[in-house]
């Protein structure tokens, strides 16, 4: 199966959620939030947040809920594992949280490195109370975006889009 | 040694804290934040997701371009969330100012030593950071410094507030974000 063109994707997400009024996109650069970073850059109503590390962006995401704005924060699945105590906040403050994870270690994956964190990821999302909706498929991502969001904005939960390597392609070494 | 006493130095170099939308890290630093503030709602604290505030902070400053963001944090916290500082700077927001008040130790756990007890200097961290406007005080007399440093400095800022290791304000704060979460919000969208 060849994997979907990455830019057709990621504009189908970005659209989605500038739809729903997300207006900041912090990450920590990955291969699999390219796109959707460079398009947030060059949109007129959305910003980017260059972070050092992961977990910065859980706690802006509740900086920007608290004065009524809305931003989703995109990461590696190794980023995950930086997040588990500021996801305290989304938990214990029932700030909605929308993570947009791209998947290592997982389907196909070649490198050693990448397979203990992207095994624990969604463990540890499910243990810090953050929904977890996976995409393997590419006819499974428009809805999977739509419900994330929802889940999120209008139900108030801490939610992550996790785009599996079933579906983003493995990375070849 | 530093002869500002913590108790003395919100309320001196923040006259109106009204004017400003905050969020304070854990222990000692919203134990005083809120003591200023009488917990309002202009206020979230936090006591867990320690080294969060400065990024927090940063969220609501650039999600609330109009309005003065402060975020206070000691220097436990900003060392543990140090790389935020970067972050803040990248960003550039100038209605952003972070105030750390530097007891150079662990309060809430009994009192170890911290880092800035040892070799480090938050000053030339945050400067490294890239924060353009960094101060650094040690001394009540320079409480009307620092107090227009927060509100004509360029942004974003970076005050470093040396305290001794006296006790933080005796204040009991709403320990319930959720609760918190919900008033701050209402208050910030009613007043928009």
């Amino acid at each position: 199966m060849r994997a979907p063109e990455r830019k057709v994707w990621s504009k189908l997400v970005f659209d989605k959620l500038v739809d729903a009024g997300v207006s900041l996109f912090s990450y920590v650069p990955d291969f699999g939030n390219t796109d959707i970073i460079k398009m947030a850059d060059e949109h007129n109503e959305t910003q980017t947040v260059l972070l050092t590390s992961e977990e910065e962006g859980i706690a802006i995401c509740a900086g920007t809920d608290l004065v009524g704005q809305r931003s989703v924060v995109c990461m590696q699945s190794s980023g995950v594992g930086n997040c588990p105590n500021y996801l305290s906040l989304v938990k214990g403050g029932r700030f909605p949280m929308l993570m947009i994870v791209t998947m290592r270690g997982d389907y196909g994956e070649e490198n050693h490195w990448q397979y203990p964190m992207g095994q624990a990821v969604a463990p540890i999302l499910e243990a810090m109370g953050v929904l977890v909706i996976q995409v393997d498929r590419e006819d499974e991502l428009e809805h999977a975006t739509e419900a994330a969001i929802s889940a999120a904005y209008t139900g108030g939960q801490g939610v992550a889009l996790v785009l599996s390597q079933k579906f983003l392609g493995a990375k070849a070494f | 040694m530093s002869e500002i006493n913590r108790k003395d130095l919100l309320p001196n170099i923040l006259p109106n804290p009204d004017d400003f939308l905050i969020v304070s890290g854990l222990a000692g630093a919203s134990k005083d934040t809120a003591g200023l503030t009488n917990d309002g709602p202009n206020l979230f604290t936090m006591a867990g997701a320690m080294g969060s505030t400065v990024a927090m902070g940063l969220g609501v400053a650039l999600a609330a371009p109009k309005h003065s963001v402060l975020a206070v944090a000691g220097d436990g916290e900003l060392m543990m969330g140090i790389g935020s500082l970067a972050t803040v700077a990248s960003m550039m927001p100038a209605n952003y100012t972070i105030i750390c008040i530097d007891n150079g130790m662990h309060a809430e756990t009994g009192g170890q030593l911290g880092h800035t007890s040892r070799r480090t200097s938050l000053g030339v961290m945050a400067d490294g950071a890239g924060i353009p406007s960094v101060l650094e005080i040690d001394s009540p007399k320079q409480f009307m410094e620092a107090a227009s440093f927060i509100t004509d400095a360029p942004g974003p800022r970076f005050l470093w507030a040396r305290v001794t290791t006296d006790p933080p304000t005796a204040y009991k704060r709403d320990f319930n974000l959720a609760v918190r979460r919900q008033i701050f919000r209402t208050q910030f969208l009613e007043d928009k």
